[in-house]
């Protein structure tokens, strides 16, 4: 696989929950060694197209490859090998919480090799070292702050040495420290370990600080496309809106509702 | 016709349910040959499920086995024949009370905390999580404790009995004053093997449903508090009948 090739190529895919579309004809490519930022307001179907990507739900129709396979052709079986070549950092960090942290970082060591105790140690305290806390290892999740949560999940994610390591909403309710320690992580790692990121986020101002390029979404498409920079002074009222943070505009602050003062004078029941 | 359309789709969802739930089954079944080789996860279970409802189950057995001595030391004396207490007791307790009694305190004890512990596992995303990892939460987590369940409900049921029974002869004998002797002795005389593996065919077959039940309420749980809350509901509820149902259905085939 040659470098220049994205590891994940989306085409026209076309996906929809209960007869309510949430993907028209998505066209996405993310590149190797990037950190991409996926944006859009809540609801935009952000998690959704993480979930597209690692296969856990399957399009309606188009074309998903990552890493140069058709997701739609693969086996449970290819698709668990496949996975094993993904990291994935979920919202609230998903540790298993009867598994002390060591035992949560080794997790996927026990399961996919047969590796000696010393060196799963070795490589579980290097992990954990990375994100700053090999001194956590004996704690029990539940001990853990939610910054620290996800930091651990961070080095889970990365103890297989994946290819691609994806982030679903990393920054939401951690304060200004965890943020910071987080954003800086999600930087080192890319770099250090020479992997692809996916940041799926609605922070604006995180997000610009440490993305290479964004695709910002809105009902069902890729609106805009580029680093961001270039989105702050894309010429378009839904962008702007985003990413300045406005109330309202091409997305109304209102949710749909039949005439106000209508309702107020009518009787209750009645329309 | 609204209430016919009604009972025709009610009956109809539960056809459904059932079919999803026998198809759990087959796939946990498929899945237990390779669980297998790896026992310590199982015996983890075993003394979730087991060793932590010990205490429930024995204090239970003597309590039973002190009613049974009381009630059947008051039948048999009307009859004259309050030797036979022994045999009473021990037959009710190993062909029926232990099975039964025991897979109802397993429901409550063991499958409510398999069904909430399984559920809060999808809420908190550690299922998705493990999939990501391509780990099969099946394999993983679902099947050690549906083997577990299935090993531990004959153990306790096996403990339940022998306490049943020190609990018969303990009121039997040293209240009420029956020979110590002929409880024992009318006790080894008419109760035959056969008697006990109808015992052990109940039990395992409690333990199966049981446990099914439970990981298959809780695996599928709505991912919210509510949706926990109502799949140990159902685990208990729906285990209780199921329990009652497949007894009379066990009892009619070995008579």
């Amino acid at each position: 696989m040659n470098q220049a090739s994205p590891i994940v190529e989306i085409r026209k895919l076309d996906y929809a929950v209960s007869n309510r579309p949430i993907f028209v004809g998505l066209d996405i490519e993310i590149q190797r060694g990037l950190i991409t930022a996926v944006m859009g307001p809540s609801g935009t179907g952000k998690t959704t197209l993480l979930r597209l990507i690692t296969g856990q739900v399957q399009a309606d129709s188009g074309s998903i490859e990552v890493a140069g396979e058709n997701l739609r052709a693969l086996s449970r079986a290819k698709l668990y090998v496949l996975r094993r070549r993904m990291g994935m950092l979920f919202q609230n960090g998903a540790l298993l919480t009867d598994l002390s942290v060591f035992e949560n970082v080794a997790f996927p060591l026990r399961e996919h090799t047969n590796l000696e105790e010393r060196l799963i140690r070795q490589l579980v305290l290097t992990k954990l070292q990375a994100v700053g806390l090999r001194g956590a290892a004996e704690m029990m999740p539940a001990e853990l702050s939610g910054g620290m949560s996800r930091r651990v999940a961070l080095a889970r994610a990365i103890v297989m040495d994946p290819e691609l390591l994806i982030y679903d909403e990393p920054f939401v309710g951690l304060d200004p420290i965890s943020l910071g320690v987080i954003l800086r992580l999600i930087r080192r790692l890319n770099d250090t370990l020479g992997i692809t990121s996916i940041v799926v986020s609605h922070d604006v101002k995180e997000i610009s600080s440490v993305a290479d390029q964004v695709f910002l979404l809105s009902g069902g498409k890729v609106v805009a496309h580029g680093t961001p920079p270039e989105l702050k002074s894309y010429p378009s009222e839904t962008v702007k809106q985003f990413m300045g943070g406005l109330a309202d505009g091409p997305v109304p602050f209102h949710f749909p509702a039949p005439d106000y003062f209508g309702e107020l004078l009518s009787r209750s029941g009645e329309p | 016709m609204n209430a016919l359309r009604e009972l025709w789709q009610s009956l109809t969802d539960s056809l459904e349910k059932l079919g999803s739930v026998i198809q759990f089954l087959l796939r946990l079944t498929a899945n237990s040959p390779r669980a297998l080789t790896r026992f310590d996860l199982i015996s983890q279970q075993i003394f979730n499920c087991g060793a932590l409802s010990l205490v429930i189950i024995m204090l239970s057995g003597l309590f039973v086995g002190m009613v049974l001595g009381l009630q059947g030391y008051d039948l048999l004396q009307r009859f004259g024949s309050e030797e036979a207490l022994g045999e009473a007791a021990a037959i009710g307790l190993v062909k029926e009370l232990g099975p039964v009694v025991t897979a109802l305190l397993f429901a409550g004890r063991a499958g409510t905390a398999l069904a909430s512990e399984l559920g809060l596992m999808r809420a908190t995303d550690q299922i998705s999580a493990m999939e990501m990892m391509a780990v099969d939460p099946i394999q993983r987590v679902v099947v050690p404790r549906f083997l577990g369940g299935v090993i531990a409900m004959p153990l306790l049921a096996a403990i339940f009995s022998v306490i049943g029974i020190y609990g018969a002869q303990l009121v039997g004998v040293q209240i009420m004053g029956v020979d110590a002797g002929s409880f024992w002795s009318q006790m080894r005389a008419s109760v035959t093997l056969a008697d006990v593996n109808e015992g052990i065919v109940k039990s395992l077959i409690f333990g199966v449903a049981c446990s099914l039940i439970a990981v298959y309420q809780g695996y599928y749980a709505t991912p919210t508090a509510e949706g926990v809350g109502r799949a140990t509901t159902y685990t208990v509820v729906t285990s209780a009948v199921v329990i009652l149902f497949l007894d009379y259905l066990i009892t009619a085939a070995f008579l």
